[in-house]
């Protein structure tokens, strides 16, 4: 069976080492932070200028001037440090994010990763995308393995305006967790109930498949 | 000295059509609301806007656009506007989309005297179109700009008479380094303080950036999206 969205939030989740500083994109990624194992501390970043992002306030604490980069309400935690924005993607360039999730349109096999636009039909912008995904060192992507229409979301080659070259390690989809390996898919797993079979035909770009796929675990 | 204004249309008197003015916040979040709202009274047209984003329908700097007042905005994130998209459909409106960290780094550049520099956000992408490249250490750098910026309008939570600011929360964003950018820079404050009243210590803003503070009407404080537990 295919995975849903918090299962795809769940799996990612065992990507998180005790120490982390993360950034979770929005969508998908941020659904990881309901997951993040007991034993272990990871400090979430919002680009907009918050270290140690806490869950949602209470009614009572809706602060209008603490909100995340998807601009929903916060809270801090003890331990946590605001900053500005020239500060925070100075961060985020200088390598100190250990690991950034964010959700994508398309991967190619070569770990490009386009999010940012759809020409003639959707202009938001690229946000703090472009920054992430130049600089990252540790970028996991998480979505669904195809689009509305059933068609593959991992290309050899991406096809909307790109994000960032060759920089994408990890995509952990609806069916399948997939690394990018010499400009291929690499298949690790498989969610739980779904064939090999079943992921190839979902992906249009070359996959490599080992002798050993395992399901996938979700803690 | 004096940097005092009594309100936000004061302040704005020698604002000019097509004039190019930075307006901190993010989202709703630490936005220059009583010099928005001044701004729309005004009625001064071809206007630039420096922003990270272009407010909502009827809030922000969406205000100025549903006036028609902007010719041209300078964002890296527009969503949530309808108007905003209407009027970039049907070429009403100029749009230059860039990185976020880029658009700080421009500003930050702009206020401390360095005309460009290299970064390696947009390598590779429609950003890059028509920009020098360079590579240091075998990684390839793009060529960003500062701006050139008439105005800087921004938000802060507490300032004293000397224009010192202390901004609040995540409040803060590109509040700092557009305080920095602005050939005029134009602040508005919750709570202005008599000199002395703020430690030293805290602030972000030091008062040489500041030309004209004032102590805001109301703040409505919009919020985008209220999440609770």
């Amino acid at each position: 069976m295919s995975l849903n969205k918090f299962q795809i939030a769940q799996r990612i989740a065992n990507e998180l080492k005790d120490g982390f500083y993360v950034n979770l994109g929005i969508g998908i990624p941020t659904l990881i932070a309901n997951y993040i194992p007991k034993q272990i501390s990871v400090v979430l970043q919002s680009e907009n200028g918050l270290l140690g992002m806490g869950p949602f306030p209470s009614k009572e604490n809706v602060d209008p001037d603490l909100i995340n980069a998807g601009k929903e309400t916060i809270t801090t935690l003890d331990g946590s440090a605001l900053f500005n924005s020239a500060e925070s993607f100075g961060m985020i360039r200088g390598g100190r994010i250990d690991l950034t999730v964010l959700g994508a349109m398309e991967v190619s096999q070569s770990g490009d990763i386009a999010n940012w636009k759809i020409p003639g039909k959707m202009v938001k912008g690229m946000g703090g995308a472009m920054d992430l995904v130049a600089s990252a060192q540790n970028i996991i992507v998480a979505m669904m393995h195809t689009n509305k229409k059933g068609e593959s979301k991992l290309l050899s080659q991406c096809t909307l305006p790109i994000t960032g070259l060759k920089c994408v390690k990890k995509i952990v989809t609806n069916l399948a967790v997939m690394e990018i390996s010499n400009n291929q898919f690499l298949l690790k797993e498989r969610a739980p109930g779904v064939s090999i079979k079943e992921i190839i035909n979902a992906t249009e770009g070359k996959v490599v498949v080992p002798d050993h796929v395992p399901e996938m675990i979700l803690n | 000295m004096n940097k005092v204004y009594e309100n936000a249309e004061k302040a704005i008197f020698d604002v000019m059509d097509n004039a190019t003015i930075m307006l901190g916040g993010f989202g709703l979040c630490g936005i220059p609301e009583n010099l928005i709202s001044a701004l729309v009274k005004k009625g001064n047209t071809g206007l630039t806007c420096i922003s990270n984003n272009a407010g909502v329908d009827n809030f922000g700097i969406g205000l100025l656009l549903k006036t028609k007042q902007v010719k041209k905005m300078i964002s890296s994130y527009v969503g949530e506007n309808a108007e905003f998209e209407r009027q970039l459909l049907n070429n009403e409106l100029e749009v230059e989309l860039i990185p976020q960290g880029t658009l700080a780094e421009r500003c930050r550049a702009t206020g401390a005297g360095i005309p460009a520099f290299y970064t390696p956000s947009g390598v590779g992408t429609e950003v890059a179109e028509g920009k020098e490249t360079r590579v240091f250490n075998g990684k390839k750098y793009l060529l960003e700009k500062a701006f050139d910026s008439d105005f800087a309008f921004i938000k802060a939570w507490k300032g004293d008479r000397m224009g010192n600011l202390i901004y609040k929360g995540t409040a803060r964003n590109f509040n700092p380094m557009m305080a920095t950018a602005g050939k005029i820079t134009i602040a508005e404050v919750e709570h202005l303080v008599p000199n002395g009243e703020l430690d030293p210590n805290q602030i972000h803003t030091p008062s040489i950036y500041v030309n004209r503070i004032f102590e805001g009407e109301k703040y409505e404080k919009r919020i985008e999206k209220i999440t609770t537990q």
